[in-house]
């Protein structure tokens, strides 16, 4: 399959790239990693007619900690780089390797994979669950936007058609982070049946800050934000953990589809938000071959 | 990688850059329109029609080659993509006497029985011992996690792995 015919410039610097984009309006679009928007344009189902590939802007392939505890990830970062991190938060330590397969994060990029906005994408939740942001730069500078306005809909973001995501933050924790990141998927690289991103911070035994973030069930990544405010304020017992699972299963909205039925789905944000809590170390690898 | 247009409208109307590119350790010059994919130019520019395609779709790996020694699915980058980068292919494995360890560990545990998806089961190997020149079976399988087989089973694929790092470490 060949996408549909397309102008292709590969910029050295960001404001080239934004300058292309200005031009280019609504029918431009940026090539990071690829992995998605590639298979998306040989399906047709996009058709830019130019494609800015961002590949060869120096200085986008990072992933950085500050003095302060804020991770910053560059545009460019694969995640192959987070999968191979040691810096990490407990939840996307979880999410990396769950990431479609190995050799497709070899190329795509976790900035790409929120700009993609897929409902069925695992790192939309873990960054929602923790509370990260965007940071777009256009033509006119700078901008930050939180990850849950920054996710319109179904494969659609905030972004204006000449910004480009360069960065994503996820705040410094105040507390002891703790969470995972549990995924169902029939097989290696499907996309998630049901995904589950928790974050939890605790000072003295209480959570005084949490998360939850939702995966492939509803027509967008889903907050749950009454469960993670039912925890807020609480120690981590069975009983606050049970009410929590109960209330994020409240806010899934799932599908009946090929991968199962919506009241399954639904049981399994139940026990995945549980299982996350229970053990507080939810690496998702238990979940590999579901 | 030769056009053949009706006329001098059609061919006007379409975008060509010239890339440079190693593939096996040649070096090469293409004139591609930005839409070809890399896993097109190897077979069809190259000639290098070892890297199969198999879904199309980003599923099965079967044309998967190396990009700068990283592992990626052929059919998933843009020939352009490949501008100032190198690409090993399945034709690489192979000296002109000898066959490489992995290709030799396929054969010796049958580690394939269609063969369609052993060219990217192999470079994804390949990828994977060099980083790793001991990997347990789970490793293996985890690598391999994104190259289908159809045949096997992939019990002798992992087997074929494990033989072929033996081997690279001089051990057998």
């Amino acid at each position: 399959m060949y996408p549909s015919r397309f102008r292709y410039e590969a910029p050295h610097s960001l404001t080239e790239a934004i300058g292309l984009l200005h031009d280019g309006g609504e029918n431009a679009k940026v090539l990071a990693g690829g992995q998605s928007l590639v298979p998306l344009m040989k399906l047709r189902f996009a058709s830019p007619e130019l494609v800015v590939d961002i590949n060869n802007v120096p200085g986008l392939a990072y992933h950085t900690v500050d003095p302060d505890g804020t991770l910053r990830i560059g545009a460019l970062c694969r995640h192959v780089d987070l999968e191979r991190s040691d810096v990490l938060n407990p939840t996307m330590a979880a999410a990396a390797p769950l990431i479609a397969d190995p050799i497709v994060r070899n190329r795509g990029t976790l900035a790409g994979s929120l700009c993609h906005a897929d409902p069925q994408g695992d790192w939309a939740s873990v960054v929602l669950a923790l509370g990260g942001s965007v940071v777009a730069r256009g033509p006119n500078g700078q901008r930050t936007i939180a990850l849950k306005d920054f996710v319109h809909g179904p494969f659609e973001n905030a972004l204006a058609p000449d910004e480009i995501a360069v960065e994503v933050v996820i705040p410094a924790a105040t507390g002891t982070r703790q969470g995972g990141y549990l995924k169902l998927e029939r097989r290696v690289g499907d996309f998630a049946t049901v995904g589950v991103a928790v974050a939890v911070e605790t000072a003295n035994g209480t959570v005084t800050k949490a998360g939850i973030g939702l995966t492939g069930v509803g027509g967008s990544t889903i907050a749950a934000t009454e469960a993670a405010r039912a925890l807020t304020g609480q120690p981590l017992t069975p009983d606050t953990i049970s009410r929590a699972a109960d209330l994020a299963a409240e806010a899934a909205r799932p599908r009946t589809d090929h991968r199962g039925s919506a009241d399954y789905k639904r049981h399994m944000v139940r026990v995945f938000t549980e299982r996350i809590l229970s053990n507080s170390n939810g690496t998702g690898h238990e979940e590999k071959a579901a | 990688m030769t056009m053949v247009y009706e006329d001098d409208e059609a061919a006007s109307d379409v975008p060509v850059r010239k890339i440079r590119f190693t593939i096996n350790g040649q070096k090469k010059i293409a004139e591609v329109e930005p839409r070809l994919l890399l896993s097109h130019l190897i077979r069809r520019g190259a000639g290098l029609t070892g890297t199969h395609m198999g879904c199309d779709t980003t599923n099965c790996g079967a044309c998967t080659v190396l990009v700068d020694g990283a592992a990626v699915k052929s059919c998933t980058m843009l020939a352009v993509q490949a501008d100032g980068h190198s690409i090993e292919t399945v034709e690489g494995l192979a000296s002109a006497s000898e066959l490489h360890p992995l290709q030799e560990g396929f054969k010796q545990e049958h580690g394939l029985q269609c063969g369609f998806c052993t060219p990217g089961m192999m470079m994804a190997a390949k990828a994977l011992l060099a980083r790793n020149p001991d990997p347990t079976e789970e490793d293996i399988r985890w690598a391999l996690s994104g190259n289908l087989c159809r045949c096997t089973g992939y019990q002798n694929i992992v087997k074929s792995v494990l033989w072929a790092a033996a081997k690279m470490r001089g051990e057998r």
